[in-house]
């Protein structure tokens, strides 16, 4: 891949990285189990390729799109984003992709499509937890179109200079950075434009614990745990202090603006 | 089966008192030499709760053991299971303590008062202490046996209490497995106490004794 850092506003934090060997060992993928370790021990059966991308619902050119030209639609950008999870965790991970817009014009959505639905794979043959009561699956996410256009919205294929590694969401997965990490689907084999919000999934499992919007926000907690604090994965050992969690996850100067008179407690 | 005799050979208590220490002695090992994964404190918290659990479930079973298999002998063993209990659940609540919460004593109580499965975990814990207190010889002397047993009783909500923190930790996953099978093994452990007692045995010493 040639690959060029970006010059977006917001799209590389200079922060210190996260260790690859965190970021491809310490994930969430229910589709491959439920502990943070499980996804890199059995993501291997994932088969990625070769993989389509169906765009459908209210667009002018539906259809499906291989990899390898979706790979090629736009030119591949390094972005460094902070990754904050709704469990209180985040790292400094540095992404390939493009900006989702990018797709999103080549496809030209109609005027009445107001969301994004991003459907992941659901292979019961390859995925050991597809099938598990633990979610409903498929596992489902969405935007608002605003938020899917934002230029910090990435169409990811990789991660570190090299192709995504399964756990992480090969071979191609959304990262929403303003967002907690599982607005972010990974594995995406559907991209679907709307009037309706879409049901996603963990609104699905626990409406009252997991809003549609998810932004990050140290002013709402979860109602079981506090989210004014995050620990940085691998930085300064056991007793380093938790740092303070910033809104929308640092990213408030870019993407503030996209919730402006919203009242962010009741839309969490 | 552990033959009787065995269970009274002088090295039997001090070799499941090293068998005890030795998640302790992991968890301890593997903080220092970076084997904890990605997120060693979390980690450490997880794991401690675990062993509460397990030792919980591990001292409950002293008792339908000692009568099911009729081995008066492993009775001596239940106190130092019991402490080990107490024991895990300390190390868990300090890991919180130290590790999540950066020993900010307001922050802490904030914490507890807010969150009902922080809440309902820490209670679980202030009810073991005077079950840990009285554990001594002494203790149950100056209490008597029978007021020694009605206190020892509170296992019955502690254990529920236990597996309700667990539940509620795990809700978010909905992912409930382990939470059913440590409250199957521990409802089976308390069950089985109520159903002997119903039966007309009395609980204690002597209904082995009398066989």
């Amino acid at each position: 891949m040639t690959v060029v850092r970006s010059t977006i506003p917001g799209g590389v934090t200079m922060e210190k990285l996260t260790e690859y060997k965190d970021a491809a060992s310490y994930n969430n993928f229910y589709e491959f189990g439920t502990d943070k370790a499980d996804p890199a021990q059995n993501a291997h059966t994932l088969k990625t390729t070769p993989w389509t991308v169906e765009v459908e619902g209210m667009v002018k050119k539906p259809g499906k799109i291989g990899l390898e030209d979706l790979v090629k639609l736009s030119a591949q950008e390094e972005r460094i984003y902070r990754l904050r999870c709704v469990e209180g965790w985040s790292m400094v991970v540095p992404w390939v992709g493009y900006s989702m817009s990018h797709l999103i014009n080549r496809v030209e959505p109609l005027g009445s499509a107001k969301f994004v639905e991003f459907v992941t794979l659901a292979d019961k043959a390859t995925m050991p937890y597809v099938g598990s009561r633990v979610l409903d699956w498929p596992y489902v996410e969405g935007l608002r179109m605003d938020e899917a256009m934002h230029p910090l919205t990435l169409l990811t294929f990789g991660m570190y200079g090299e192709v995504l590694p399964k756990q992480n969401g090969a071979p191609v997965r959304l990262v929403v950075p303003w967002k907690y990490g599982f607005k972010s689907g990974k594995s995406i084999v559907k991209i679907r434009f709307t009037d309706q919000m879409p049901k996603t999934a963990w609104n699905k499992a626990a409406a009252n614990e997991y809003g549609f919007y998810s932004n990050v926000n140290p002013n709402v907690d979860h109602p079981r745990w506090s989210q004014a604090t995050e620990r940085r994965i691998g930085e300064d050992g056991l007793f380093a202090k938790k740092r303070k969690t910033l809104m929308f996850n640092g990213y408030e100067a870019q993407v503030g603006q996209l919730y402006a008179g919203m009242d962010l407690k009741k839309n969490y | 089966m552990v033959p009787a005799r065995a269970l009274l050979h002088p090295a039997a208590k001090p070799l499941v008192f090293v068998l005890s220490l030795l998640p302790f002695a992991w968890l301890f090992y593997a903080a220092f030499t970076d084997n904890l994964g990605a997120n060693p404190a979390e980690s450490l918290i997880r794991s401690t709760g675990d062993w509460t659990l397990r030792f919980l479930c591990i001292t409950l079973a002293v008792t339908p053991l000692r009568v099911l298999a009729n081995l008066p002998t492993l009775q001596r063993f239940r106190r130092m299971l019991g402490l080990f209990t107490f024991f895990y659940a300390v190390l868990h609540l300090l890991g919180y303590a130290v590790f999540d919460q950066g020993l900010d004593v307001a922050e802490i109580a904030k914490d507890i008062a807010k969150r009902p499965f922080i809440l309902v975990g820490f209670s679980a814990l202030v009810l073991l202490v005077p079950l840990a207190a009285t554990s001594f010889n002494r203790a149950v002397k100056a209490m008597g046996v029978k007021r020694w047993q009605a206190l020892h009783k509170a296992v019955y909500v502690i254990a529920p209490l236990a597996i309700l923190h667990f539940f509620w930790m795990r809700a978010g996953k909905n992912d409930f497995a382990e939470v059913a099978l440590y409250a199957a093994i521990l409802g089976v452990l308390l069950g089985w106490r109520v159903w002997h007692k119903r039966r007309g045995a009395a609980p204690g010493r002597t209904a082995t004794a009398s066989r």
